[in-house]
């Protein structure tokens, strides 16, 4: 079963330089009980696909063509209603600063009483569900917690909470946008490793969004790879780390400082810059920045399954 | 290499709490280091233990409550904001969040101006000096007519490096510079960095969450924890032999971009005490697996050997595996 499949979407954002094509022809899906990573250089459009999801997209921008279809709906058809019944319900959300999805003068035990307003229970049982999932995400005390406010709590464990108030609902997709990025390492393990437990426990999808590389290793079951709005490659953590096909994947994993065997100054890059997206170029996205290019890059490349759920963007690659 | 900035002993300490129930807590908890010119000293922790407290206030954003800090030799900590002004353009500090900390209505030329306007300083004209130092963070002059939010994480990142470098600082200040990047923007702002720091005899403070980062780029560094150094030294000697149960742990939690890569873990409970209610004796021992009695009520010293400096009545042998390996969650 596909929980979120997303067909084809084509993002746009009208500009003063003219309209400025942030999203081209992505397509992938996210299995149900499975964790989806996406990765990709700054500005790629990891953030217009989450707002896309979500409903979400600047008031300049908008969905030009493609299907985001949700648990059967499309998501792009739907109005601004039921969105929001969705959002916080079946799909839910965790970002870098926990401290957005808190309301810093509510205490914690009251924004998690707000978020089952739809729930039909007392007021006790509301708490009493709080207090558990505060458990859940080894908050120390829940019960005490309840009553304390965001500020008072140290940056790792406002993330727990803030993943408990997205657990809460349990919802059918966590959307989490690089929810450990301002975590040391000790911690941030511990939080991937505890929502890899809730996830399971939930029996929820989740699409997670890092640059770090071996956090994405770690947790996700599967990657997607996006390069100035496209996916270029996808397939599962294995297939995508062990054997990249497309020449941006590949050299985007080269570059991880992680993989430098030796100390070294100087660390490696991908000489030159995204292509500007209001004029795309018109063959291969990547043509500007590949070592490996061909004249046939000068056309649009097709999606390549090398594998079995291994899919390249690239002439270059060949079905084994 | 002459020494650029002294910091002894410094303390930070904030008010916390309701009007009524004030509390003080030390968010930063007595600090000593020195940086010389050229060197790259990186500093690591918790979030929330300190960190961009200390680099606040030795750029003088954030007063101390005590300790001392020079820099150049003159004592900057005692100064006040006029005397203060002639060094301070001689450090710059690149913030956490690049975008947020560029005004949205300002076009990047005037961003990146702004600082010799700050500092009232004329000889320097504007419409030279934009595309130069745009061009020595690899942006095109085009690049100075576009609004912050019509920046990339990256080219952001890089507006923050031109204005950092405007005014041809001695040090610079980074904290998380390359948060939310992509590892090949992340290598640029990097090389970028480095590049000038050997070009212009840069001293650079870096803090950032990424150990691998940390291995590349730094001299020296520096774990923190709770609004202490816990372990100071060589940046390769650390890695090889952490000596301090925390950067041990640290260290062996550092996620390898390899799905089968065996890990092989040094747990920690994940709660960290709060400056509230600072532990007794050591201040890591709650999260401790080598803890022993004397932890919880001793104090250890922030003991120099050799190149090291660690605060662990037993600093761990090369290889120390934790003593049982089952630990609590
Ligand atoms: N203005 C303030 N008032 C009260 N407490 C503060 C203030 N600024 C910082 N603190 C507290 O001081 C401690 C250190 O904060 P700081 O922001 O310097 O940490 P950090 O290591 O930079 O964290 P991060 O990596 O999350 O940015 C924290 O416990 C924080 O809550
Ligand atoms: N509101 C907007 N108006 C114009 N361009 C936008 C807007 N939001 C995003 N973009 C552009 O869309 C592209 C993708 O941006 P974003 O989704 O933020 O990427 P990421 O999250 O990967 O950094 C970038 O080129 C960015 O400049
Ligand atoms: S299609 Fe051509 S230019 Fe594009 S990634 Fe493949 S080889 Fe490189
Ligand atoms: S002094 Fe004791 S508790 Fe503190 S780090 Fe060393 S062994 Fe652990
Ligand atoms: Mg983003
Ligand atoms: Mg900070």
């Amino acid at each position: 079963m596909t929980v979120l499949s997303i067909k084809d979407l084509n993002v746009t954002f009208s500009t003063e330089g003219g309209r400025l094509h942030a999203l081209k022809d992505v397509s992938f899906d996210v299995p149900e009980r499975r964790i989806v990573g996406v990765v990709g250089e700054s500005g790629c459009g990891k953030s217009t696909l989450i707002n896309a999801i979500l409903g979400l997209l600047a008031d300049n921008g908008r969905v030009d063509a493609g299907s985001i279809t949700f648990e059967g709906e499309d998501l792009t058809r739907l109005g601004p209603a039921r969105m929001q019944e969705l959002r916080g319900q079946r799909i839910s959300t965790v970002f870098q600063d926990p401290m957005g999805a808190l309301n810093p003068v509510l205490s914690v035990g009251r924004q998690m009483r707000n978020i089952q307003y739809r729930s039909g229970r007392s007021r006790s049982e509301k708490d009493a569900r709080s207090e558990a999932m505060l458990r859940q995400v080894r908050i120390p005390d829940a019960q005490a917690a309840l009553a304390r406010y965001p500020h008072e709590f140290s940056g790792g464990m406002r993330q727990r909470v803030a993943i408990a108030m997205a657990l809460m609902m349990r919802p059918a997709l966590l959307i989490a946008d690089e929810p450990t990025t301002a975590l040391d390492a000790t911690l941030e393990v511990a939080t991937i490793e505890l929502l890899r437990e809730l996830q399971q426990d939930i029996a929820c999808s989740v699409l997670f969004i890092s640059h770090h590389l071996g956090v994405i290793a770690e947790l996700c079951d599967d990657v997607v790879v996006m390069y100035a709005g496209e996916v270029v490659e996808r397939g599962t953590t294995r297939q995508v780390f062990h054997t990249p096909r497309h020449p941006y994947a590949r050299r985007l994993l080269e570059c991880d400082p992680a993989r430098q065997s030796g100390r070294t100054r100087h660390l490696p890059t991908i000489p030159g810059e995204i292509p500007d997206l209001r004029q795309r170029p018109p063959g291969c996205v990547f043509a500007t920045r590949c070592d490996q290019r061909v004249d046939a890059c000068d056309k649009v490349p097709p999606d390549v399954a090398v594998e079995t759920g291994h899919v390249a963007r690239c002439v270059l690659a060949e079905a084994r | 290499m002459s020494r650029i900035l002294e910091i002894r002993d410094v303390e930070v300490t904030f008010e916390v709490g309701p009007l009524m129930r004030r509390r003080s807590i030390l968010g930063v908890a007595g600090v000593s280091f020195d940086l010389h010119s050229g060197e790259t000293f990186a500093i690591v922790g918790e979030s929330g233990s300190g960190k961009t407290t200390l680099a606040c206030a030795i750029n003088g954003l954030q007063g101390i409550s005590a300790g001392s800090i020079r820099f150049d030799e003159h004592r900057i900590d005692t100064l006040g904001a006029r005397s203060m002004k002639p060094l301070r353009r001689r450090m710059s500090m690149m913030f956490q969040d690049p975008v947020g900390s560029l005004s949205p209505r300002m076009k990047v030329g005037n961003l990146i101006a702004e600082p010799f306007r700050i500092h009232g300083i004329v000889d320097k004209n504007p419409s030279v000096e934009v595309p130069r130092l745009l061009s020595l963070v690899g942006l095109t002059p085009e690049f100075a007519d576009r609004y912050p939010h019509q920046l990339s994480g990256g080219q952001a990142r890089r507006v923050g490096v031109a204005r950092a470098i405007a005014l041809d600082p001695d040090l610079i200040i980074a904290d998380e510079p390359t948060a939310g990047l992509d590892v090949s923007v992340q290598g640029e702002v990097l090389n970028l960095l480095n590049d000038l720091r050997e070009r212009l005899g840069l001293a650079m403070i870096i803090i950032t969450h990424n150990l691998h980062v940390v291995h590349h780029v730094a001299d020296r560094m520096a774990v923190m924890y709770l609004g202490r150094f816990v372990e100071v030294g060589d940046t390769d000697e650390i890695f090889r032999a952490p000596r301090h149960p925390y950067t041990a742990a640290l260290l062996s939690a550092n996620p390898e971009p390899d799905p089968d890569k065996a890990r092989d873990r040094i747990a920690l409970p994940a709660e960290v005490p709060s400056l509230l209610a600072r532990p007794a004796g050591c201040e890591f021992h709650s999260r401790c697996p080598w803890v022993a009695a004397r932890c919880m009520s001793e104090v250890p010293e922030f003991v120099q050997s050799e190149t090291r400096k660690v605060a662990c009545h037993t600093p761990l042998e090369p290889g120390a595996r934790p003593p049982e390996l089952e630990v609590t969650q």
